[in-house]
């Protein structure tokens, strides 16, 4: 081999090792250029360096809304296999009404199903934010809110992960960087039998990092803080008191301490470190609720938090 | 007059020079009249579809789709690559490279979840059951109304 393709050799590969950890794809493409150009690799091996690298660059973030959206029901449905949903109609509707009054002043208001709301039938204190905007509230959440402004904050929680991302960031970049090798490899619009087994393993074993950060593991402390501080900002965005938040997470922080509510303190921060870091952002006085929104709230909510 | 001619014509050249192809990246996908979530809707946009883009302003962006209609899309609405395939999705119209054309549309999808059900792994009864639970823009503003919530800021 000439000196200058020795050196050519080295500069192409010493580029795509650059990219590898730049994620910069000018420069893997000039790599696998100049390496194409001086003939140490084909134009078939280039395309397929490139291909491969690119699919090793994609993270998360690169997932599609419709990508998110299938993850997000896949996830709801397994939380919903340990959470059984709560049938009440009346209720259900008074949620997905007051759910999407607030998400439409979200940061991101568009997904790709749009946001929609469940109650679950458990005395837990939780709430899940499944990718994509379904989101799932437990009767044991309900009864740490006293009226339609405490729910609020704890509905604009949620969709700020969901805003946010939080549920799809707890992914395994491997599973991730699998997925897309499988993709990018097969050209056809359908995949072949054994591809889409292959990539029906990854969306499972995908799904299932969402499912126990939602359920058991929980979001980092810097995910759920920044949640809170974007829900301050929703709620005040949408014209409910601020203060509403940290009245809800007060209650919570008694509840809490009270009884069970296991999940919830497995899964976040203490509510009342939560409060108190929410305290110096706040600035409204505290105000006596709306009448009509206690009353339609009662309404509804009130025999659900007493067991009827 | 030669003036004011010359600056409509200005106008729409660098309208046309800042105007960007982007996909809808969303279904049900609703164009608005105002840059507002809660704006009347001129139409809904196919999922897919590309649109021309002008400058962002505090999340929106002013469109005009392929048959000629403008009005306002949320930026979440939006993407610069393309996302599903579509005839006449080409480099030409969107700028982007073959290889990702090819890739929209492709990796977890219906066919991903068919394959779920078909072997019995995940039950979606209630999650198309909540996937049902809508609400309109008129049903929001009445009870944003009655409920007296001020502002509206989006």
């Amino acid at each position: 081999m000439s000196e200058r393709r020795t050196f050519i050799l080295i500069l192409a590969f010493g580029l795509f090792a650059a990219v590898l950890f730049s994620g910069c794809e000018t420069v893997r493409e000039a790599g696998t250029q100049i390496a194409r150009e001086a003939g140490v690799i084909s134009a078939d091996e280039a395309e397929s360096i490139n291909r491969g690298a690119q699919a090793v660059e994609k993270t998360w973030q690169d997932l599609t809304p419709e990508q998110e959206y299938y993850i997000g029901r896949a996830v709801a449905a397994q939380v919903l296999q340990t959470y059984p949903p709560l049938d009440r109609p009346e209720a259900n509707a008074y949620l997905n009404l007051l759910g999407q009054s607030l998400a439409i002043f979200s940061e991101r208001p568009e997904t790709f199903g749009g946001y929609h709301f469940l109650l679950l039938d458990s005395n837990e204190i939780n709430a899940f934010a499944a990718p994509g905007g379904l989101i799932l509230v437990t009767r044991g959440m309900l009864r740490c809110c006293e009226n339609e402004d405490e729910l609020a904050a704890v509905l604009a929680h949620e969709i700020c992960h969901v805003e946010k991302k939080h549920g799809l960031s707890s992914i395994k970049q491997g599973r991730l960087t699998e997925a897309f090798t499988i993709i990018a490899a097969e050209s056809a619009k359908q995949l072949g039998s054994e591809e889409l087994a292959s990539l029906t393993r990854e969306f499972e074993t995908s799904v299932g990092d969402v499912v126990m950060t939602l359920t058991t593991s929980g979001y980092s402390r810097k995910q759920e803080r920044s949640a809170d501080a974007a829900a301050v900002e929703l709620l005040r965005r949408a014209g409910y008191p601020e203060t509403a938040m940290i009245a809800m997470l007060q209650r919570m922080d008694e509840q809490l301490t009270d009884a069970g509510g296991l999940g919830f303190v497995k899964t976040h921060p203490s509510a009342r470190s939560r409060a108190d870091a929410l305290r110096t952002t706040i600035t409204d006085a505290d105000s006596a609720p709306d009448a009509v929104r206690q009353q339609r709230f009662s309404a509804v909510i009130k025999p659900i938090v007493a067991g009827q | 007059m030669k003036i004011r001619v010359l600056a409509v014509l200005f106008t729409i050249s660098a309208g046309a020079a800042f105007a960007t192809p982007m996909s809808i990246q969303v279904r049900n996908c609703r164009l608005r009249a105002t840059p507002s979530q809660l704006g009347a809707v001129i139409a809904s946009v196919e999922y897919g579809a590309l649109v021309q883009a002008g400058v962002l302003q505090k999340g929106w962006y002013p469109v005009t789709t392929a048959d000629g209609k403008t009005g306002w899309l949320h930026e979440s609405a939006l993407s610069r690559k393309p996302v599903a395939m579509r005839a006449g999705t080409t480099d030409a119209t969107t700028g982007v490279s073959s290889d990702e054309v090819a890739l929209a549309g492709k990796g977890f999808n219906e066919q991903v979840e068919a394959k779920l059900k078909k072997d019995g792994k995940l039950d979606y009864t209630w999650v198309d059951r909540m996937a049902a639970f809508n609400v309109d823009a008129d049903q929001i503003m009445k009870f944003r109304t009655q409920g007296n919530l001020p502002g509206g800021a989006q």
